[in-house]
């Protein structure tokens, strides 16, 4: 168990710069994930905690000790990676207990340890066979364990569940998430995958293009999504956006011709202000074309998904996902009205992408209106 | 592009066939050749059928070249060289591929260059440093400082001498690396993050892994090692060190002597069974080290 302290990392090859200025602090015996687009940063960030990456700028300390020029093995973490990088020659038994055997630890207690390791993860019938010979869960298993044998203060995961099919994939995540239960050491978990982060996570980091863009639990991260990026990047079907300006008289703003109004306080935009709309999927919601307080909007195409289905709508051009239960069957072509709640409405300034309305008492009335 | 039909393949099969035959017939002949009589092996057109003296003329042959010892001493250095340009190869192919010195790609360039440089180019420089090891040293010693060293050592009439010059490796090398690429980096990382250090991960993952590699470059170096002629030949004075095919020379008739071409083959013969035994013996990983590498 320890915590980690980095402060204003910075990453950069050459001129490149990767990582622009990282400050974070993970607890002891947390679950934190970082998540982000491909070439965020995140590995990078995960590297450098290793210690195979270089820190170029910045400090990284494990347990108040600052570990920016300690090797790899003096930094008491282990690592899980992507393609899980067994040593093929070595059985599983060798493989879990390499990093015994290098310690010099006796033979004797090795055994022990690996056994029991082996038992934690679920290979005892496996310890004879090569990697080669494995399923591609089972290689993960030998990767976790040899993690593990070693008793680190901290985890570090690399995409570890991305070459994996994706039932098996539900189920390693489960049993992850089991262990750092019984383990409890620190532990940072990296993915692009959103349901992975969000169901392990105790703490969320979502980052894009070297910057942390919003440290949460999942739930705020999801609920008050800091930035634009974040609310396009959490959630599945994505949050949709249109862009408008806020009218004069600073509650409303305008969506084909609709007002579409959002609340007297508005958090810190003004009139005048170019700013993002944003609303979930699952929030919108499609009732009869005409009723009160509805857009009027067409139905472009329908997506079954067994346990529900998603709508998209047209407005002025622009597609509109709606998340539904089973329900009301919309035929594509048809008119029909589309109500977008306020109190699930973000507003994000359109120059900055920050959120704007970021006042948690706003308590907000749902009101569209047809302009005159 | 495969396609089967009967009259490519009967092409084909004839194609093979002759290069067969023409890569078998030098064989046949030189085992013939060693079982006739001095009479048969000179009478024109040469008899493709095999004598009955084989077993005298293999004997005629060891004794007059001495092959004991010289195969001994090829058998020696043979191992040796291969030995050493494995350990070499597999170390300076190490150091160019894991270590980020800034200077690692020309280094690699500037063994790469060598293996346009065969040991032929080079032989009288090398037979310099060999009969006097020092010299540069002493020769930069004495620039530097003005101080005249009397060090010496001579490769001369030594194992040393005709192992040392043929253990640098560019082909060696250039293999290793291409192996050695082929790894994901994650392997070497999760060594690090096992507490491996460079040299350790150099034993306990690298060198098992290589396994086929260094088969195959094994058998490639022995044979080329084997077949030196112009090295030993001018490194060796004294009959103690001749290598087998200096020896050979001894076998073939000269200008005032009986035609014994009888006897030369069945020298050659002699000599060429070692290497063959070693290419049959490892051509099975000789083939899957150099065409794939096993995952």
């Amino acid at each position: 168990m320890a915590e980690i302290n980095i402060r204003d990392v910075r990453k950069s090859y050459g001129r490149t710069q990767i990582l622009h200025g990282v400050d974070l602090d993970f607890k002891s015996g947390e679950f934190v994930v970082i998540l982000g687009p491909s070439g965020c940063g995140k590995s990078t960030l995960l590297r450098m905690i290793a210690g195979l990456e270089e820190i170029s700028a910045g400090e990284i300390s494990i347990d108040g000790r600052v570990v920016n020029d300690l090797e790899p093995r003096d930094r008491g973490c282990s690592m899980v990676f992507q393609n899980y990088a067994l040593y093929p020659h070595m059985n599983v038994a060798a493989n879990i207990g390499y990093a015994l055997k290098v310690a010099g630890v006796p033979r004797a207690e090795r055994q022990r340890r690996i056994a029991e390791t082996a038992r934690i993860v679920g290979l005892e019938d496996f310890l004879d066979r090569k990697p080669a010979q494995l399923s591609g869960g089972q290689r993960q298993r030998v990767a976790m364990g040899r993690a593990i044998i070693r008793e680190p203060k901290v985890f570090l995961f690399d995409e570890p569940l991305s070459n994996l099919d994706a039932k098996l994939r539900v189920q390693m995540r489960v049993e992850i998430r089991r262990l750092h239960k019984r383990l409890s050491a620190t532990s940072v978990f990296v993915t692009h995958d959103q349901v992975e982060a969000m169901t392990l996570a105790d703490r969320l980091i979502v980052m894009n293009k070297g910057h942390v863009e919003q440290v949460g639990t999942p739930l705020e991260i999801y609920h008050r999504p800091r930035t634009r990026f974040v609310g396009s990047f959490i959630g599945s079907p994505a949050m949709n956006f249109f862009e408008s300006t806020v009218a004069a008289d600073g509650n409303f703003v305008l969506l084909d011709g609709i007002r579409v109004a959002i609340d007297a306080a508005l958090g810190s935009a003004n009139a005048g202000n170019a700013v993002a709309i944003g609303i979930r999927p699952e929030h919108c919601r499609l009732i009869t074309a005409g009723t009160a307080n509805s857009i009027p909007a067409v139905v472009d195409f329908v997506e079954e998904l067994g346990a529900g289905r998603i709508v998209h709508v047209e407005i002025d051009g622009q597609d509109f996902a709606v998340a539904m239960d089973e329900g009301q069957l919309w035929e594509a072509g048809s008119t029909v009205g589309l109500q977008l709640p306020a109190q699930h409405i973000h507003l994000f300034s359109l120059e900055t992408g920050l959120r704007l309305d970021d006042v948690p008492s706003l308590k907000r009335t749902m009101k569209t209106t047809v302009a005159a | 592009m495969i396609e089967r039909t009967p009259i490519l393949n009967a092409v084909t099969y004839f194609i093979m066939f002759l290069g067969l035959l023409l890569i078998l017939g030098p064989f046949w002949m030189i085992f013939a050749a060693s079982t006739q009589s001095l009479a048969e092996v000179n009478t024109v057109p040469f008899n493709f059928m095999p004598g009955t003296d084989f077993l005298h003329n293999v004997q005629e042959a060891w004794h007059r070249a001495n092959l004991g010892p010289a195969l001994f001493n090829s058998l020696v250095t043979s191992l040796l060289v291969m030995t050493g340009k494995i350990i070499v190869a597999a170390l300076s192919a190490f150091a160019i591929v894991y270590f980020r010195s800034p200077l690692r790609h020309f280094f690699f360039w500037m063994v790469f260059l060598t293996l346009m440089l065969p040991l032929e180019v080079r032989v009288i420089p090398t037979y310099n440093i060999a009969a006097d090891v020092f010299e540069p040293v002493r020769w930069l010693i004495q620039t530097l400082t003005g101080v005249e060293l009397s060090l010496q050592w001579n490769l001369l009439n030594s194992y040393s001498g005709l192992v040392l010059p043929l253990i640098a490796t560019a082909t060696g090398t250039f293999l290793y690396r291409q192996f050695y690429m082929t790894l994901p980096d994650e392997l070497a990382e999760a060594a690090k993050m096992d507490g491996a250090r460079p040299l350790r991960f150099f034993i306990d993952i690298l060198l098992p892994l290589s396994r086929t590699n260094m088969l195959a470059l094994a058998t490639i170096m022995f044979v080329y090692a084997w077949n030196q002629y112009l090295w030993p030949k001018l490194m060796t004075t004294e009959a103690d060190y001749q290598t087998a095919m200096v020896a050979m020379r001894s076998l073939i008739p000269s200008v005032n002597s009986l035609p014994e071409w009888n006897i030369s083959m069945a020298g050659a013969l002699i000599i060429m069974l070692p290497p063959l035994t070693v290419v049959a013996v490892l051509q099975r990983w000789f083939v899957r080290g150099l065409v794939s590498t096993e995952k």
